[in-house]
C-alpha cells in the first residue's frame, strides 16, 4: 500500500468539508456563524490534554459548562480564585476566559490562552453543544 | 499492514519498523535532569514563584496521566512488539518528566500534585473501550498531541524564562512521541507548517 489513497481521501474530506461550510454560510444568517464542528476539532487538539466532556482530568469536565457557575462542580477541586469569581459561563465570559484566563480571573490555574477570536468562537459553539 | 517500509522523494526514511525499533539506550537518567530550571523563579517574588509552581503542577498532572495511560496500554495485552517496547520507552520519558517536575516544584517550595489511582485514570480515559492495538495507539497519539499543545500553550504564562524553555523541551518530547505514533497508525503527516500550538 502506498501513501496515495490517504492523500486522495483527505483531499476529498477537505473539499467535502468546504462544501458543507459553504452550505452552512448560505443557510445561516450572518456569514460568520461560529462553527461547532471546527470547534470540536480544536478542542480535541488543544484542550484534550487537560479536559474531556465527561471526565474530570487535570481540568474539570465540560458537559453542561455553558450556564454553569465557574468552579461549581462538586467533584472537581477548582481554584479558590475561580470558585469565588462570581462568574457564570456564557459566550461572553468564556470568550474573555479563553482569551486570557489570568487577566479574567487572576489566580486561576489554567494558564492556557486561545489567541485567535475565530478559534474561541468555534470552541464556544462546540461547548454549547455539550448539554 | 501496520509495519511497512517506504522512502519518500525527500529521502526521508519513513520505515515504521525502524521508527518503532529505535528504542534508544542512551538517555539522560532522571537524576541527571532532576531539576530542570527555576533559577529566575527562586529570585522572584513569592507570588510569581507560586504562579509558576501552579503551572508546573498542572503539567505534572498531565505526566501522571500519561504514565498511567501507557501502563494501561502495556497491561492490556493489546500491544505487540515493537509497539510495546516503544510504548514502554515513551512511558519512561514521561516518568523522567514527572521526576524532573517534582524536583523543580520542590525546589521552588511547592507541593507536587499527587498521582490518582489507576482506576481513576482508566475511567477518565475510557480504557474499557480499547479493543485493539490501534485503539491504544490512537489514545496515546491524542494524549501526546494534546500534551505538546498544552505545553506550548502555557509557555507565555511562566514568569521564569528558564521554566518556559523547559516547557518547550517537554513539548518537543511529546511532539516526537506523536510523530512516531501517527506514523505507526499510518496517518499522513500534517501538510501545513506550524500545526502544533495553535
Ligand atoms: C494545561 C491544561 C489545560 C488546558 C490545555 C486547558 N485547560 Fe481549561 N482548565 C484547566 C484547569 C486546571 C482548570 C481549572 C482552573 C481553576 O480552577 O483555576 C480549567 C478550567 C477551565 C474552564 C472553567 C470550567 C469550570 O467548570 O469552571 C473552562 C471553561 C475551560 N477550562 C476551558 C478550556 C478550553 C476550551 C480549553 C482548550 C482551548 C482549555 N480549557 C485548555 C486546565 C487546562
Amino acid at each position: 500500500m502506498d501513501a496515495q489513497p490517504f492523500h486522495v481521501r483527505s483531499i476529498m474530506h477537505r473539499s467535502f468539508g468546504l462544501m458543507l461550510v459553504a452550505l452552512s454560510f448560505a443557510c445561516v444568517p450572518g456569514a460568520f456563524a461560529a462553527n461547532a464542528v471546527r470547534g470540536e476539532e480544536i478542542y480535541n487538539s488543544r484542550c484534550i490534554a487537560c479536559h474531556s466532556p465527561d471526565a474530570n482530568r487535570v481540568g474539570p469536565k465540560h458537559r453542561g459548562v455553558v450556564g454553569r457557575k465557574a468552579g461549581s462542580l462538586a467533584d472537581f477541586n477548582s481554584s479558590k480564585a475561580v470558585r469565588t469569581a462570581g462568574v457564570v459561563w456564557d459566550e461572553e465570559t468564556l470568550d474573555q476566559w479563553l482569551a486570557d484566563p489570568q487577566g479574567f480571573i487572576p489566580g486561576q490555574r489554567m494558564n492556557f490562552k486561545v489567541t485567535d477570536p475565530t478559534d474561541r468562537a468555534d470552541l464556544i459553539a462546540y461547548l454549547k453543544t455539550l448539554q | 499492514m501496520l509495519i511497512q517500509s517506504k522512502r519518500l522523494d525527500t529521502g526521508v526514511i519513513t520505515d515504521r519498523r525502524a521508527l518503532l525499533r529505535g528504542v534508544g539506550t542512551v538517555g539522560l537518567s532522571a537524576a541527571a535532569i532532576a531539576v530542570l530550571g527555576g533559577c529566575e523563579s527562586m529570585a522572584a517574588s513569592k507570588s510569581a514563584r507560586e504562579a509558576d509552581v501552579e503551572i508546573l503542577n498542572v503539567a505534572l498532572g498531565l505526566e501522571h496521566e500519561a504514565i498511567n495511560a501507557y501502563q494501561l496500554g502495556a497491561e492490556s495485552g493489546l500491544l505487540q512488539d515493537p509497539v510495546l517496547k516503544t510504548a514502554v520507552m515513551f512511558q519512561g520519558h514521561h516518568k523522567a518528566h514527572r521526576d524532573a517536575l517534582v524536583a523543580t516544584i520542590q525546589k521552588l517550595g511547592g507541593k507536587p500534585a499527587a498521582e490518582k489511582s489507576m482506576n481513576d485514570y482508566a475511567t477518565a480515559l475510557n480504557a474499557g473501550s480499547l479493543k485493539n492495538q490501534g485503539d491504544v495507539l490512537h489514545l496515546a497519539a491524542r494524549l501526546e498531541r494534546g500534551a505538546a499543545n498544552a505545553y506550548l500553550g502555557v509557555i507565555p504564562s511562566f514568569g521564569d524564562k528558564g521554566l518556559a524553555q523547559v516547557a518547550g523541551r517537554l513539548a518537543a518530547d511529546e511532539a516526537m512521541h506523536w510523530t512516531v505514533l501517527a506514523s505507526a497508525l499510518g496517518e499522513t503527516l500534517p501538510s501545513k507548517a506550524l500545526s502544533f500550538g495553535a
